[in-house]
């Protein structure tokens, strides 16, 4: 049997890149919500993020935590420009060809990456980097702290924004009824933007957060798109709270199943949850039925 | 032509290659009840949505109060004073029935008044204050429809595009969905119907308007409509007999 002394530490971690998993998939399930399609240049822009934040600090002596803002709108702007001028048109408003021009988008953008920044896996180092926080029965790294806190913080703005603003009001109603939405007169095309802008920001916000105590390589976003997908299924698509949990549930499972299966396999346990979860609730966790 | 409110001037639009408006042409009386029949797939819907800007026109302009209104989006068409309750339920289930009255003002610039307003539709429409703050998708399907209508109105339009509004509703509740339209043109509002219910609904309408393939076939006032008997021909199916 395994010391509490050792599982407690791994939940805890596990907690915090769970919150990360769950911010990028509540931005996956934001736009999957709104615009029924699944964004699967979602990986990809994360990683764009990511340079992002890693440039502006090597080239600026940007500190992560900063430039939050920069890269969080940055990548609202990308988001809501690629929605409005390349993915509505190019889709003609068939599910199948959005599918196709997001993926099209990831391959160009990767590829893109590839080619002006190499292959190279980069890290960035920081004041805090090395810092521990001690939480008595475990020691965490700073920069994890601050991803959980920061992560929930926005999931929480975000949640604010969705329920008491009358943009959020917009996108609920153009969610749940895209008829009635046009019928009292909202901008289809432009509240589609905006979701999948703010959809986007999240992964600003979550490279941030990530950088300090991750790295950046051109095919970063594929690790955390597939279990960032995993967590949309998991805790039912569309759905908001569903993310959130199914993002901590998931970094928990991965955490320990590192703990149990060794390093390598610790992904392992996030697909067995999966298929069981699936296997009894095929809506996912808090999904509701089509 | 004062007392035409709206002008379709040969409407031709569709669905993909299909051509459903076929040089529509009509006028519609200011401040009175029109309604239009026709036989499935005749169109009628069709030109309700490309009125209100969902069907983006392949030639022919649409004229409103005299203004070219043609390729105005539906919010444009909203600020010009025109309302479109489709048919169906169009309402935001999730959301509570006071929600939905806010949204239907989303098109509002000035959104100062929008308590006022909401108040006011709830004392006209007594049913909806009762529910103000159910959830929509607790009304039954005839109050799911006055909710609608409420919402439409709440921005004070000139013109309600209505499509078959009693579909699916009871018999009292289609009297109190009439009611409430013969009420509206009282007060000067221009109503465009689409009714299922021919010989009900030309009985409280002012003018007809016959579409057959997407063209007016005839144009007339609803009393000489009811009499006229290539009606009846085409309400027991075939088409109409070549108008000489
Ligand atoms: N969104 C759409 N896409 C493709 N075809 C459509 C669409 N909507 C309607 N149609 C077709 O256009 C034709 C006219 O439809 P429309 O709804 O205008 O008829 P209608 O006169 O309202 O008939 P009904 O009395 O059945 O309501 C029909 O043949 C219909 O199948
Ligand atoms: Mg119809």
């Amino acid at each position: 049997m395994l010391e509490f002394s050792i599982l407690l530490p791994a939940i805890l971690n596990g907690l915090t890149i769970g919150a990360i998993y769950a911010l990028i998939a509540l931005g996956l399930t934001l736009i999957y919500g709104v615009l029924h399609i699944i964004n699967f240049a979602h990986g990809s822009l994360l990683m764009l993020a990511l340079y992002g934040v890693f440039f502006l600090h090597s080239l600026f002596g940007i500190d992560p935590y900063l430039a939050l803002p920069v890269v969080g709108i940055a990548l609202f702007g990308i988001g809501y420009g690629l929605q409005r001028f390349v993915i509505g048109h190019a889709g003609h408003g068939r599910d199948e060809n959005i599918l196709l021009v997001t993926l099209g988008l990831s391959v160009i953008i990767e590829n893109l990456a590839l080619y002006l920044w190499r292959a190279d896996t980069r890290t960035i180092e920081t004041p805090y980097s090395f810092e521990t926080l001690d939480f008595g029965i475990a020691f965490i790294a700073v920069p994890k702290a601050v991803a959980f806190a920061g992560a929930l913080l926005v999931a929480a703005l975000l949640w604010l924004l969705m329920t008491r603003t009358d943009l959020g009001r917009a996108i609920r109603a153009l969610a749940k009824e895209r008829q009635g939405a046009k019928l009292v007169g909202i901008n289809v095309e432009h509240i589609f933007a905006m979701s999948f802008g703010i959809g986007c920001a999240c992964l600003g916000v979550a490279a941030c957060l990530l950088l300090p105590s991750f790295y950046v390589s051109p095919q970063v976003g594929h690790a955390f798109v597939l279990v960032a997908f995993t967590v949309v299924v998991l805790g039912g698509m569309g759905s908001f709270v569903g993310a959130l949990l199914g993002g901590l549930i998931i970094g928990v499972t991965e955490s320990l199943g590192g703990l149990f299966f060794g390093e390598s396999l610790g992904q392992l346990g996030i697909f067995l949850i999966f298929i069981i979860v699936l296997l009894f609730r095929p809506t996912g966790l808090l999904g509701q039925k089509a | 032509m004062s007392d035409s409110i709206l002008q379709l001037d040969a409407v031709v639009g569709g669905y993909g290659k299909m051509t459903i408006l076929n040089g529509t042409t009509t006028s519609i009386r200011r401040g009175r009840i029109t309604t239009v029949i026709g036989p499935n797939g005749a169109g009628k819907s069709t030109m309700f949505k490309a009125i209100f800007g969902l069907l983006p026109l392949r030639s022919g302009r649409i004229l409103f109060e005299g203004r070219d209104v043609t390729g105005h989006t539906p919010r444009m068409m909203l600020d010009a004073g025109v309302c479109y309750v489709p048919q169906g339920r169009n309402i935001f289930p999730e959301l509570s029935v006071r929600h939905n009255l806010e949204l239907g003002a989303v098109a509002l610039k000035d959104q100062s008044g929008l308590p006022d307003r909401v108040a006011a539709m709830l004392k006209g429409f007594p049913i909806l204050a009762e529910k103000a703050d159910s959830q929509a998708s607790t009304l039954s399907g005839g109050q799911q429809k006055l909710l609608e209508v409420a919402r439409g109105l709440l921005l004070d339009p000139k013109l309600i595009l209505i499509d078959e509004p009693s579909i699916g509703l009871s018999p009292l509740m289609v009297q109190e969905v009439f009611g409430i339209l013969k009420a509206l043109r009282g007060k000067g509002v221009t109503i465009l119907l689409i009714e299922q219910n021919a010989k009900q609904a030309l009985q409280m309408s002012d003018y007809g308007l016959v579409l057959e393939l997407g063209q007016t076939r005839i144009e007339d006032t609803a009393a000489n409509i009811r009499a006229d008997p290539r009606i009846a021909q085409l309400f027991l199916g075939g088409g109409l007999q070549p108008i000489r």
